[in-house]
C-alpha cells in the first residue's frame, strides 16, 4: 500500500499531542499490532480530512449568521443547490471509497486466520520457516495454554521467541472470553465448542500484559497474564523450567483445573495427556455425564 | 396454608427471605430513600386530593399528547437510576486499583452495569424517543390523535411495568450479571442460575411489546392520518424520521422477543438453542441480538436528527437545506442499518471478505450521516441563528457527533477493531453518540417542545447552565476513555493493576460528577419554570416562530388539538401560512368525534407484570392465574363498545373563543 506511507508525516501529529501515557495500540512491539495501529492512524487521518472543515465551518457560520450580525446576507428561502448538494453527498462518498479500500485489503492481509507473510516493515518470514503453536483454553477465569511441540502447559503465563511466527488456536471451556495481548495482535474471542485462530510475532523481548477482553463472569477483572517476549535461548530455558518443576495435566486434572477460581498463580506443567486440547474443543473434557450417544459419536477419535 | 412444600413452591417458587438484600447496606437505603419517597408522593397525592385527576386524566388517558408526556417523564425518571449507576461505576473504577477492591464486590457491579445499558437504552432512550413522536407526530401532521389510541396507551404501560419490573429487581432478588446483551453461554442456565437473567427477559419482553405495538400506531397514524394536502414529500423532517424509526422497530423488534423467547426456552424448559452442547450454538443469538440490536441505533438516533433538522431551520429563520436529500438520507439509513449487525463482532472469526463487506456496509452509512451534517450546516448559512437552547443543544451536538462519528467508522474497519474492540474506546464511541446524538436530542427536543406540550418556556438560565455541565461534563468523563482504550483498557473491569491508568479514570468520575451537575440544574430548571410560569407564559402558541403545523395549534393544543383539519401547501406549513396572512377560522364550529379513555390497557400491563414477576420466581400457580385473568382482561375489553363520544360543538366553541381572547390581548 504505497499510498499510505504519504500520511507518515501526519501520524506524529496525535502522537505528539498523547506522548506521556503509554498508547500501546499506537506503539506496540509486534507486527501485526504494529500495522493495526498504523491502520487506526491512517484512518483517523482520513476522517480527520472532512471532519476538521465541517467543524471549522460550524463555527464559522454559526458566528457568521448570529441573530444580532444584521450586516450577514439572509436568505430566508434559499434551501436548494444542486452543485452543494452534489458535492456534499461526494465529499464524505471520496473519503470512504478511500477508506472502503484500505478496508478490504487491509482486513484480508490482516485477517487473524491468515498465515504471517512477513515478520516486520522490512524482514518477509523465510521460506520454511516452522511457526511456534500455542493452544489457546480459556477457563473460569484463567488461561491455560498449551505448547503441543514443546509437550508443556502453562497457566496464566505466555511466552514465545521474538522473530518467530506464533499460530494461536483459541477455545474456552464454558463462557466466551476474547484472547487479547494488546502490544502483540488484535483480540479474538474464545468460544466453546469453537476453535479461532491468530497468527502473529513478537518483535521484541519484554514482559507484556495479556487479558480477556470480553465480560466472562465474576473473576472477569482478574482474568490477566503476562506474555513474555524472549531470545531462543531463554524461550528454551522457559520450557525447560515448565519440564523441571512441573506436574502433569492429565483429564482428571484438567477437571480440576476448570472449576472456576479467580487470580490464579502461575503453574506449569510438565506433560499434558495426549489430545486434551481437542478433547476441550470438542466438549469432550467437559465433565458431565452427557448422553452416551452423541458423546461417543464426538468424543470418539480422542482417547479418554 | 403453605406449610406443605409442594404447595408452597407452586405459590412462591423460588422466592424466599433470602432474596430481599438486607446484607447489602448499598441497596437497603436505595431501598429506604425509594420508599420514603414513594410515601412522600402517595401522601402528597392524597392531600392534594389528585387520585382521581391522576386516574381519569392520566393514567386512562388515551389522549396522544398525555402518554407522549407519560412517556418522556418516565425517560426521565428512568435517567435518574440508570445515572446512579453510570457515577456508581466511575466511582468503583476511579479508586479500585492495586491492593483497594473498590466498594463494589463483582457480584453488585456486574449488575450495576448491566443495568445501566438495559436501563439507558430501553427505559431511558426508548421512551424519550417514543414519547416525543407520539406528542408532536400527530400535531406535525394535522391529526387529532393517533391510529389506534387505545393501543397507544397499552403501550406506554407496557413499556412502563417493564421499567417497573427492572427497578424491582434491584430489591427483590437481582438483575443480570451478564451485560446488557446478556450472550449465552453466559447467560444460560449453567452459568446464570439465578433471577437476574430472568428478570432482564420478562422485562424486556413486556416492554417489547409495548415498544412494538407503538411502533405499528404511529406507521399507520402517519400513512394514513395526514392532513389534506400533505404528501408525502411535504411531511416535516421529523415525522419522516419518526416514520423510518417505527419502520424499523415494526422490522426488528420481533428479531428480539423471538431472541428472548428461545433464550427464556432454554433456560425454563431446557432446549438447546444457544447452549454449548447438542447442537446449541451461542453465536446464533449474538448474530439474533445484533440483527435487532444494530436497528435499535438507528431507531434511537433517527428521531433525535429529526429534532434537530426542526430545530436549525426554526432557530436559523430559514427552511431547512436540503429536504429531499434530508429524506432520502433518512431512508438510507434505515435500509442500510439492517446490513450492518455484524461490525458488532468482527472478532469472533468471521472470514476476511465477511469483515471486509460488513465495515465497508458499515463506513457507508456513513454518508447519508455526513449528508445530513452539511444539510444542517447549510440551513444555518445565510440564516438569522437565535442561540436559543435547542439550538445550543443542536450546535453542541455536531460537534461532539462528528468525533462519534469518526470514532465509529474507524471501528468499522475490521483490524482496527480487533484492537479496540471491547476496550474504552468503543465504550466511549458509543456514549459519545448516544449521549452527543440522541440523548443532546432528546433535550434540544424537549426544550424545544416544552411550551407547546405546558404552556410556558423553560427557564433559560438553568438550561444553560444544564447544557454547559453536559457538554463539559461530556468531554471530561469519555475522553479520557478513548485514550485509555488506545492503552489497551478493556471494559466491564471491576479492578485494575496498573496504577499508571488511575488518573485518566479519575477525570472520567469528575466528568460524571459535572453530568451529575447537568441533570441536577435540569431538575431546578423544571422547577424554578414551574414556579415563574406566568411570566414565561406562551400565549400565541408559538413562542420560537416555528415553521410546522404544530405551531398553529393553542400552547398547549386542546384536546381536539385542531378545531378544523388543515390543508398543506408547502413542507413548512405553518411558516407558508403566516406568510399568507393567515385567519384563525372563528365561527362554524362543529362537534368533534373522539376516542373515550380507559383503564384497560393499565390493567392488562399490570396483570402482564404480575404474569412476568410469577415466572421470574417460577411461581406456576400464580403466573398460571395472572395469564388467565390477562386473556380474559383482553376478551372483556372487546365487549367494550363504549369507546368513543363527541366534544359538543358549544364546548369546541368555548374553547377557540378562549384562544380568540388570549390572542386579541396579548397582540
Amino acid at each position: 500500500m504505497p499510498s499510505l506511507k504519504n500520511f507518515r508525516g501526519l501520524l506524529l501529529l496525535p502522537a505528539a499531542l498523547l506522548t506521556g501515557c503509554d498508547l500501546v495500540l499506537l506503539n506496540p512491539s509486534g507486527a501485526v499490532a504494529a500495522q493495526q495501529g498504523h491502520l487506526i492512524v491512517v484512518a483517523t487521518v482520513l476522517m480527520l480530512l472532512i471532519v476538521v472543515p465541517v467543524m471549522g465551518l460550524i463555527v464559522l457560520f454559526a458566528w457568521r449568521y448570529r441573530n444580532s450580525n444584521s450586516r450577514a446576507t439572509y436568505a430566508p428561502d434559499w434551501d436548494h443547490s444542486t452543485q452543494l448538494e452534489l458535492l456534499i453527498w461526494a465529499a464524505p462518498l471520496l473519503i470512504i471509497i478511500a477508506l472502503g479500500a484500505v478496508t478490504w485489503i487491509s482486513t484480508h492481509t490482516l485477517d487473524p486466520y491468515r498465515p504471517l507473510q512477513r515478520l516486520d516493515a522490512r524482514r518477509p518470514v523465510a521460506a520454511g520457516t516452522q511457526p511456534l503453536t500455542v493452544e489457546v483454553v480459556a477457563l473460569d477465569w484463567k488461561w491455560l495454554f498449551i505448547y503441543p511441540e514443546q509437550g508443556i502447559a502453562v497457566v496464566n503465563d505466555l511466552a514465545a521467541p521474538v522473530d518467530v511466527p506464533i499460530t494461536f488456536k483459541i477455545t474456552a471451556s464454558s463462557v466466551m472470553n476474547s484472547f487479547f495481548i494488546p502490544t502483540l495482535a488484535g483480540q479474538i474471542y474464545a468460544m466453546p465448542g469453537m476453535q479461532t485462530e491468530l497468527h502473529a510475532v513478537m518483535n521484541h523481548p519484554g514482559d507484556y500484559d495479556g487479558f480477556s477482553a470480553n465480560y466472562s463472569g465474576a473473576g472477569f477483572s482478574g482474568m490477566r497474564f503476562k506474555f513474555h517476549g524472549m531470545s531462543a535461548g531463554d524461550f528454551a530455558g522457559w520450557v525447560q523450567k515448565a519440564k523441571a518443576d512441573g506436574k502433569v495435566l492429565g483429564r482428571a486434572d484438567y477437571l480440576q483445573l476448570q472449576q472456576p477460581s479467580e487470580r490464579e498463580p502461575v503453574r506449569r506443567y510438565a506433560t499434558v495427556a495426549t489430545g486434551l486440547y481437542d478433547a476441550i474443543l470438542n466438549r469432550c473434557a467437559t465433565g458431565n455425564e452427557l448422553t452416551p450417544g452423541i458423546r461417543d459419536h464426538q468424543c470418539s477419535t480422542t482417547p479418554n | 396454608m403453605l406449610d406443605h412444600p409442594e404447595l408452597k413452591r407452586l405459590v412462591l417458587g423460588r422466592l424466599t427471605w433470602d432474596a430481599i438484600p438486607f446484607h447489602e447496606p448499598i441497596l437497603l437505603w436505595t431501598f429506604v430513600a425509594v420508599a420514603l419517597g414513594a410515601a412522600g408522593v402517595v401522601a402528597a397525592v392524597t392531600y392534594y386530593r389528585l387520585w382521581g385527576v391522576l386516574w381519569r386524566d392520566w393514567i386512562t388517558s388515551i389522549d396522544h399528547k398525555k402518554i407522549g408526556i407519560m412517556y418522556v417523564i418516565l425517560g426521565l425518571v428512568m435517567l435518574l437510576r440508570g445515572f446512579s449507576d453510570a457515577i456508581m461505576m466511575r466511582a468503583q473504577q476511579a479508586i479500585s486499583f492495586g491492593h483497594s477492591m473498590g466498594y463494589l464486590p463483582p457480584h453488585h457491579y456486574d449488575q450495576i452495569f448491566t443495568a445501566h445499558g438495559v436501563i439507558m437504552i430501553f427505559f431511558v432512550a426508548m421512551p424519550l424517543v417514543t414519547g416525543l413522536m407520539n406528542f408532536i407526530v400527530p400535531l406535525q401532521i394535522g391529526a387529532r390523535d393517533v391510529a389506534f389510541p387505545f393501543l397507544n396507551n397499552f403501550s406506554f404501560w407496557m413499556t412502563t411495568f417493564g421499567a417497573a419490573l427492572v427497578m424491582m429487581s434491584l430489591f427483590v432478588g437481582e438483575f443480570a450479571r451478564t451485560g446488557w446483551l446478556a450472550y449465552p453461554p453466559l447467560s444460560g442456565i449453567a452459568s446464570s442460575p439465578d433471577v437476574g437473567v430472568d428478570y432482564y427477559i420478562w422485562s424486556l419482553q413486556i416492554a417489547g411489546v409495548g415498544t412494538l405495538l407503538s411502533g405499528i400506531n404511529l406507521i399507520a397514524t402517519i400513512v394514513k392520518m395526514r392532513a389534506p394536502g400533505m404528501t408525502l414529500m411535504k411531511m416535516p423532517v421529523f415525522t419522516w424520521t419518526a416514520l423510518c424509526t417505527n419502520v424499523l422497530i415494526v422490522a426488528a423488534f420481533p428479531v428480539l422477543t423471538a431472541v428472548l423467547a428461545l433464550l427464556a426456552l432454554d433456560r425454563y424448559v431446557g432446549t438447546s438453542f444457544f447452549t454449548n452442547d447438542f447442537g446449541g450454538n451461542p453465536m446464533m443469538y449474538v448474530n439474533l441480538i445484533w440483527i435487532w440490536g444494530h436497528p435499535e441505533v438507528y431507531i434511537l438516533i433517527l428521531p433525535a436528527f429529526g429534532v434537530f433538522s426542526e430545530v436549525v431551520a426554526t432557530f436559523s429563520g430559514k427552511r431547512l437545506f436540503g429536504y429531499a436529500s434530508m429524506v432520502y438520507a433518512t431512508v438510507v439509513i434505515t435500509i442500510l442499518s439492517y446490513l450492518v449487525w455484524l461490525h458488532h463482532f468482527f472478532t469472533m472469526g468471521s472470514g476476511a471478505s465477511v469483515n471486509s463487506f460488513f465495515g465497508i456496509t458499515t463506513m457507508i452509512i456513513s454518508i447519508p450521516t455526513g449528508a445530513k451534517m452539511f444539510n444542517w450546516l447549510f440551513t444555518m448559512y445565510r440564516g438569522r441563528i437565535r442561540f436559543e437552547l435547542p439550538m445550543m443543544w443542536t450546535i453542541g451536538f455536531m460537534f461532539t457527533f462528528m468525533i462519534g462519528g469518526m470514532t465509529g467508522v474507524l471501528l468499522a474497519v475490521p483490524p482496527a477493531d480487533f484492537a479496540l474492540h471491547n476496550s474504552l474506546f468503543l465504550v466511549a464511541h458509543f456514549h459519545n453518540v448516544i449521549i452527543g446524538g440522541v440523548l443532546f436530542g432528546m433535550l434540544a427536543g424537549i426544550t424545544y417542545w416544552f411550551p407547546k406540550a405546558f404552556g410556558y418556556r423553560l427557564d433559560p438560565f438553568w438550561g444553560k447552565c444544564s447544557f454547559w455541565f453536559w457538554i463539559t461534563g461530556f468531554w471530561f468523563a469519555f475522553m479520557p476513555l478513548y485514550v485509555l482504550g488506545l492503552m489497551g483498557v478493556t471494559r466491564r473491569l471491576s479492578h485494575f493493576e496498573d496504577p499508571s491508568l488511575q488518573i485518566w479514570f479519575q477525570i472520567a468520575a469528575f466528568g460524571a460528577v459535572l453530568i451529575l451537575l447537568g441533570i441536577l440544574s435540569f431538575i431546578v430548571q423544571l422547577v424554578v419554570s414551574f414556579r415563574r410560569r406566568e411570566s414565561l407564559r406562551d400565549t400565541t402558541g408559538d413562542p420560537w416562530d416555528g415553521r410546522t403545523l404544530e405551531w398553529s395549534t393553542s400552547s398547549p393544543p386542546p384536546a381536539y388539538n385542531f378545531a378544523f383539519t388543515p390543508r398543506i401547501h408547502d413542507t413548512d406549513t405553518w411558516a407558508d401560512m403566516k406568510r399568507q396572512r393567515y385567519i384563525r377560522p372563528q365561527d362554524g364550529f362543529n362537534a368533534i368525534h373522539m376516542p373515550k379513555n380507559t383503564g384497560a390497557g393499565f390493567v392488562l400491563a399490570a396483570l402482564s407484570a404480575v404474569c412476568a414477576f410469577a415466572l421470574i420466581w417460577q411461581m406456576w400457580l400464580p403466573a398460571g392465574i395472572a395469564f388467565v385473568a390477562l386473556l380474559s382482561a383482553i376478551i372483556v375489553h372487546t365487549f367494550n363498545y363504549d369507546r368513543d363520544f363527541h366534544i359538543p360543538a358549544d364546548e369546541v366553541v368555548r374553547v377557540e373563543n378562549a384562544r380568540t381572547h388570549l390572542l386579541a390581548a396579548h397582540v
